[in-house]
């Protein structure tokens, strides 16, 4: 990151680590990991431990990137939950039930996400409704066209897919018959959005439309477009993560995603990000998502019970929040010393 | 100075919203290098004014005047294209951002080509700590500190700094003194003096009528929408003003109160909220 890499300007210190916004995140990151790494054993340190983590982390991650971007402009995004299903079904009804090419599919699942996050984007800067209402609104109703729509067309609520070679090994393979190819896929994300939002200057637009939305606007931001522009992405990448599920387990289930609204949004919170909007970072974010989808399996290596898994991500929300607004503080109270 | 032609100017400028008036026949000119104190207590319309200036709204009859050409302001983008620069109470600041990233807020400087645009972050900070350390705010040199760090009236000067810095000819402040304490409140009106140095004109929106004889060349109250009185400096006194913006109702007990509360408050006069 380019405030490290200038370590004329910034040394690279305790202090300046620890002033950092992901600094939390990173120190919960070791303790769980360490925590898991315990009581899994050799497994969980191995590559099925990794595989199984990296698996979840990627499909969650893809969508908790561009999530988290709302969450920094100071917007909720529920709908990804029913965008999932809906992409998946969409491909799998027009390459599957239909028997067009599996590119047609994609791009009709792919459009379905970005005019999902275009009309989630559009009533929110036309009404200025909350955007959880607003998109709490667009879930239920996606969630109800797919239905209507599958059973309709196909007759059933799951639709199968065997998709060719070169998309099943592109979207849908197992490297070693563990990696999935989706943690590819989600590095590309992380490494496209890291660039959005810390290098481009757009990065600057959506933090500050997330600091004041009144003054962004004054500054001559195009907050309309941006947050339109922010929706559609998440829409996009949450159908993305449909035509993977897809591709990968070769059926489109009505009612898959929905622990995605949920999950997407704790990644968020845990790497960092505040919810008010004005401070998060991608780091965070990657960080928040590995947190999360190291608590989520090695529950199942460490031979706890599941239940437990679920009381440690809650904990772990809370402590992330806590930690946030300390380390937070920290940053604010930073002046600078005389040297 | 009035021999110049002015920098900004209203003329008969009335707005209405639907069947409300707002403000009525508001004729206002400003100067370069001088400062216009708009006073008037809450609900006279200050803000629709001001609102009316940085373009957010279009008059409803009337025109404004720029270097004597009639112009319509588009959105508050067009004004700010033509030197209008709008500074609110803790508007323009983020506390969460680092200073050289809230200075370039919307007009980000990069690097690179083409579509892989870099924001530009060390000349982004040199320029903002440069910037606010020629209006005297020395305490301020490390351009990745955050914002939230820094005192309210740091913050103000950061964002009168902004646009002094993006070409503005005429800044409108809006209530800069208004939730700062006496030194912080000075400073801001240090920064006003120097921006007036600078040749812009200020135009100063306050209710505190002590900050605005500091710093005013010109003055103008505000009553119910309409301009109810315009002087300039040395015109009318103190008491004179307040009285003015009460609403020109002389009410002997409220003018003893404000005695009462001047002596014990440093000579300011109490808020009206």
């Amino acid at each position: 990151m380019s405030r490290q890499s200038d370590s004329r300007s910034f040394p690279v210190s305790l202090g300046s680590i620890a002033r950092r916004p992901e600094a939390g995140s990173l120190v919960g990151l070791v303790i769980v990991y360490t925590f898991f790494a315990i009581l899994g054993g050799a497994v969980f340190i191995g590559a099925p431990g990794w595989s199984s983590w990296l698996n979840i982390a990627a499909e969650v991650g893809i969508v908790a990137l561009p999530v988290g971007l709302l969450m920094i402009a100071g917007e909720l995004d529920i709908s990804v939950g029913s965008v999932i299903p809906a992409s998946s079904m969409t491909a799998a009804i027009v390459s599957g039930h239909y028997e067009l090419p599996a590119v047609v599919g994609i791009v009709a699942a792919l459009g379905v996400g970005l005019l999902v996050g275009f009309v989630n984007g559009y009533l929110v800067v036309r009404t200025r409704i909350p955007s959880l209402i607003v998109t709490i609104g667009t879930m239920f109703a996606v969630m109800g066209l797919t239905l209507g729509f599958a059973v309709l067309i196909s007759g059933s609520t799951s639709v199968f897919l065997v998709p060719d070679p070169v998309t099943k090994t592109v979207l849908g393979a197992f490297i070693g018959g563990m990696f999935n190819v989706s943690m590819f896929w989600w590095a590309g994300f992380a490494v496209a959005i890291f660039y959005l939002l810390h290098v481009s200057p757009i990065g600057n637009w959506i933090f500050a439309v997330g600091g004041d939305r009144e003054s962004a606007h004054n500054a001559g931001i195009p907050v309309k477009w941006l947050t339109v522009s922010l929706y559609m992405l998440s829409g996009f990448a949450a159908a993305f993560v449909g035509v993977l599920q897809l591709m990968t387990y070769q059926s489109a289930q009505v009612a898959a995603g929905q622990s995605f609204i949920f999950n997407s949004i704790m990644c968020v919170v845990i790497g960092g990000v505040l919810l008010t909007g004005g401070a998060g970072s991608v780091i965070g974010i990657v960080i928040g998502t590995m947190t999360f989808a190291i608590v989520n399996q090695g529950i199942f290596f460490s031979g706890l019970d599941p239940n437990v898994g679920s009381l440690i991500i809650g904990a772990l929300l809370l402590g992330a929040v806590l930690s946030n607004d300390t380390f937070r503080k920290l940053a604010l109270n930073y002046a600078t010393k005389k040297s | 100075m009035s021999d110049k032609t002015p920098v900004l100017e209203m003329r008969s400028v009335d707005k209405s919203f639907g069947p409300i008036d707002v403000l009525h026949e508001i004729s206002l000119r400003v100067h370069p290098g001088e400062v216009l104190c708009l006073l008037g207590d809450n609900g006279a319309g200050k803000s629709t004014l001001i609102k009316t200036l940085s373009g957010v709204h279009k008059p409803t009859r009337g025109e404004i005047l720029m270097d004597g050409e009639p112009v319509v302001f588009e959105s508050p983008r067009d004004a700010q294209g033509r030197g209008i620069a709008t500074v609110h109470q803790f508007g323009g600041t983020y506390p969460l951002m680092s200073i050289g990233r809230n200075f370039f807020v919307g007009a980000e400087p990069t690097k690179g080509w083409g579509p892989f645009k870099v924001f530009d972050r060390k000349t982004a900070n040199e320029t903002a700590v440069k910037a606010v350390r020629e209006f005297g705010i020395t305490r301020i040199e490390d351009g990745d500190r955050l914002v939230g760090g820094l005192s309210g009236g740091e913050r103000q000067s950061l964002a009168i700094a902004r646009a002094v810095h993006f070409g503005a000819r005429v800044l409108i402040l809006d209530e800069p003194t208004a939730a700062l304490g006496v030194k912080q409140a000075a400073h801001v009106l240090r920064i006003v003096n120097e921006a007036k140095k600078r040749g812009l004109a200020v135009i100063f929106i306050t209710h505190q009528v002590m900050h605005a004889m500091t710093v005013g060349d010109h003055f103008a109250v505000l009553i119910r929408g309409a301009v109810a009185a315009d002087f300039r400096k040395g015109e009318k006194t103190r008491e004179e003003i307040t009285d003015l913006m009460a609403g020109g109702e002389t009410m002997a007990d409220l003018e003893a109160q404000i005695e009462g509360y001047m002596e014990t408050h440093e000579g300011h006069v109490p808020q009206a909220n």
